[in-house]
């Protein structure tokens, strides 16, 4: 019982630590992110100025690289719902310390993908139209309730599970921290006093949230894919796109997960509880959904293709042969097959080959977003030479920025809130050490671990 | 695991204050263990009020999905779903029947302008009615390959499509069809979300990248969606089938522009069209002389009509070797503007 306290006191710590102690490098950090941010902040003052015209976009490729940012960081957002709800369903017990982190990102990650649809409006100052004029039949209006329904599911489903960490951070924290912090954790933590009743509460709320949140995920990049399978383009005429969306979300969504893992994990010491297990564990996962995306290719292109209707020829040609063929190749090589690769030879079957393997994935998955949205408006609709798009310094200037929001989101978050779970943490741990030989187990990976990295 | 702690207390000689306050906290089960960081301060919350906090926080999740219906409801949109703003009454037969306007292009008599030898002049008679801004044309004259070889001329306004792709998916009903069959864009309340230039399979929308030039005469324009001057930034454009002029007795820009006559207008309801010069029953002219319109496989239901040809009514030899460009010459005409290439 003395080892499990001080067990306890370690891992109380470790979920304290970032909260208590901030490094000149975590200043810097954030300045260069706001730096970032501020310099796409410009870039979009000067698209407000001078219209979408400052952007590569035109009449016949009318939808670029935001579009496919937007579809790309809507897709990493279910890295919190695979991870936290269908691994809690299926109960998987090793996804307890990476839960919180998982859901952290889906709520990042679905702000920042909301915004490039509001910065890829041509009218941004009449958003509201939305609301007021909005029209069921129209995809953007499903997107747009699909995706708010997720957002505040999903900050939910963040919250929920945090209350007893939250009460854990204002106990721990009463008096020695800002008055700000006091009086968030003592608000947030809604009163949470650990009595029996407050967990079966908790427990039952957890359960109904973690069903409830699967199905929103999935209608969400659902309807984002029918954006485009609504419309009369034949790279975008698939029954399949639904799925696919899904599927590579969720494939891009470990990838995201895995590698801001590795930056906590390194950046806040977590390495006892998160170990190469996870890691090989997420890139087995990883694998399985790159297997289901070449599943995914292979019909779709096949289906297309052994019928060569219309527009098909040109489309193949583009991202096979043409101005598509490197982005494309890479895709499919780098993005698909090598992760497989990577997971199953046992050489690189550890942190860092899955670290590699997510960087991998998670470039190929922007560009096969990117790929998507071009190629389908670039095959010409009527006797017209074929237009071109490249995206102008605006745009990539945005795309960083965006990407700093998403890091510093996170990189904040980290510092106000508890990054790791840490009663589930707990209870899996007393679960394990109250069965019997299982302390054994539980020493083990422990000491094993630690010493990687 | 601890022992339970609250019973001893518990006993007969509870007094009534005790009782009461026993009630209130009921549902704190005293016989229960302490979690390993139980609260220590004063705020005690009880199950049921924990539930509602929780409850309150789930639903949360449900109500921004209608958001819109309760804005409306509370009369946040004075506006109509359907808008009718800025659009005359329909046309009507004398009868009291709504017109139906039609358009048919009889490409036998188009040469796409090569006699000419100048740019497309419906495309030109178009830009400069409308002031359409460079480098959008609403009437497109694309040069298509025939089977055997050579080639025909296409103009291309909107096909004003009875079953509008770009209608169903705007969000905003910005682009709306109309009782007389034609597709408008209000561009008052466009949000440019360009889901529509996307769905349109003729490519027939424009969007307004920058700001357009707008020439002087355009400022005194009152603008409504049947008459899109002047431009706005941030919206689309295409050929609105000059309702607003067929309803004055005039004919639209481009069929007044057409030298060869190619281009018909009229009104399917009531059976008639006309290039300017001879009027033909519009049924009639359509069945005999095998029309079609494009891309009839798509189920968009175009109501511009086409009539097989390459221009040899009016002379035009297929294989025309050295023929001029079919591109609007913009950059000559808007020197100095700032503006958008294609
Ligand atoms: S760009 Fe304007 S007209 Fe087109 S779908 Fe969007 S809101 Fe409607
Ligand atoms: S041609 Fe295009 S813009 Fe015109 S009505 Fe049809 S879909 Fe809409
Ligand atoms: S329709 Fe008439 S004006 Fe237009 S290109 Fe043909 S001949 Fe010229």
């Amino acid at each position: 019982m003395a080892a499990l306290s001080e067990w306890h006191g370690r891992l109380e710590e470790t979920a304290l630590a970032p909260v208590r102690r901030t490094g000149l490098r975590y200043w810097a950090l954030v300045a260069f992110l706001l730096a970032v941010i501020g310099w796409g902040a410009y870039a979009y003052s000067v698209q407000l100025r001078d219209g979408l015209v400052v952007t590569g976009m035109r009449d016949r490729i009318s939808w670029g690289l935001y579009i496919a940012t937007f579809v790309f960081f809507i897709g990493i957002s279910h890295a919190g719902t695979l991870i936290s709800a269908i691994l809690r369903v299926s109960q998987a017990r090793w996804r307890t310390p990476v839960t919180r982190m998982a859901e952290f990102i889906t709520v990042v990650a679905l702000v920042c993908g909301a915004s490039f649809v509001i910065i890829d409006l041509g009218r941004p100052d009449r958003v509201l139209n939305v609301f007021i004029y909005g029209r069921w039949q129209s995809p953007i209006i499903w997107d747009v309730l699909a995706i708010t329904t997720y957002l505040t599911g999903s900050i939910t489903y963040l919250f929920v599970p945090m209350i007893p960490d939250l009460a854990l951070f204002r106990d721990r924290l009463a008096g020695r921290t800002s008055r700000w912090r006091g009086w968030l954790y003592r608000v947030l933590a809604i009163g949470w006093n650990g009595s029996a009743a407050q967990r079966r509460s908790l427990a039952s709320a957890i359960g109904v949230l973690m069903i409830l949140i699967i199905p929103i995920a999935v209608s969400v990049h659902t309807v984002v894919s029918w954006i485009f399978a609504m419309t009369l383009r034949v790279p975008w005429n698939s029954a399949l796109f639904g799925a696919f969306f899904v599927a590579g979300a969720i494939f891009s969504g470990i990838a995201i997960l895995i590698i801001v893992m590795a930056i906590l994990r390194r950046a806040y010491h977590l390495h006892e509880y998160v170990t190469e297990k996870h890691f090989v564990n997420l890139g087995f996962l990883m694998a399985a959904f790159a297997a289901i995306m070449i599943y995914a290719n292979i019909s779709e292109l096949l289906v297309h293709g052994y019928k060569l209707e219309e527009g098909v020829e040109f489309h193949f040609r583009q991202i096979f042969l043409a101005e598509f063929a490197p982005l494309f190749w890479f895709y499919l090589l780098g993005g698909l097959v090598a992760p497989i690769v990577i997971a199953l030879l046992p050489a690189t079957r550890n942190i860092r080959g899955m670290v590699v393997a997510s960087v991998l994935v998670t470039f190929a998955m922007w560009i096969e977003r990117y790929v998507i949205v071009v190629t389908g408006l670039h095959v010409p609709l009527m006797p017209y030479e074929p237009a071109s798009y490249a995206p102008t310094w605006v745009e990539w200037s945005l795309l960083a920025a965006g990407l700093a929001l998403f890091a510093l989101l996170i990189t904040v978050f980290t510092k106000v809130f508890p990054i790791i779970a840490v009663w589930e943490v707990a209870e899996d741990h007393e679960a394990m050490v109250g069965a019997p030989g299982a302390a054994r187990r539980a020493a083990r990976p422990a000491a094993l671990e630690t010493q990687d990295v | 695991m601890c022992p339970p702690t609250g019973e001893v207390d518990d006993g007969p000689e509870m007094d009534l204050e005790e009782s009461e306050r026993a009630t209130a906290d009921r549902d704190v089960d005293p016989g229960e263990a302490i979690p390993p960081y139980a609260v220590t301060d004063g705020s005690q919350f009880g199950r049921r009020r924990f539930l509602r906090v929780l409850g309150l926080g789930t639903l949360a999740v449900v109500p921004l999905p209608i958001l819109p219906e309760l804005m409306r409801a509370a009369g946040l949109a004075e506006g109509q779903p359907e808008p009718v703003h800025g659009i005359g009454e329909p046309a009507r037969t004398r009868d009291g029947r709504i017109r139906q306007w039609t358009m048919i292009i009889d490409l036998r008599s188009c040469d796409g302008c090569q006699s000419v030898g100048q740019p497309p002049r419906c495309t030109a008679a178009c830009i400069e009615g409308h002031f359409a801004p460079e480098p959008m044309e609403w009437i497109e004259v694309y040069e298509a390959d025939l089977p055997g070889g050579g080639t025909q001329f296409i103009p291309t306004p909107c096909q004003q499509c009875q079953n509008p792709p770009c209608v169903n998916v705007c969000p905003v009903g910005a682009t709306f069809s109309t009782p007389e069959g034609t597709v408008l864009i209000d561009q008052d309340r466009c949000i440019g979300c360009r889901i529509c230039m996307a769905a349109c399979p003729y490519d027939r929308r424009f969007f307004n990248w920058g700001d357009a030039p707008i020439p002087p005469e355009a400022l005194l324009a009152d603008y409504s969606p049947e008459h899109q001057v002047p431009a706005k930034k941030g919206t689309v454009m295409k050929c609105d089938f000059c309702p607003d002029m067929a309803r004055t007795g005039t004919l639209p820009y481009c069929v007044q522009g057409c030298p060869n006559r190619a281009i018909y207008y009229g009104d399917l309801e009531e059976d008639v069209a006309t290039n300017g010069r001879v009027v033909v029953s519009a049924s009639r002219f359509l069945a005999e002389n095998d029309a079609y319109r494009l891309k009839e496989d798509l189920g968009t239901k175009p109501r511009v009509y086409y009539i097989p040809g390459h221009g040899e009514a009016v002379g035009r030899d297929v294989f025309t070797p050295d023929r001029q460009p079919t591109e609007w010459p913009w950059m000559e005409w808007a020197e100095g503007a700032v503006t958008w290439q294609r």
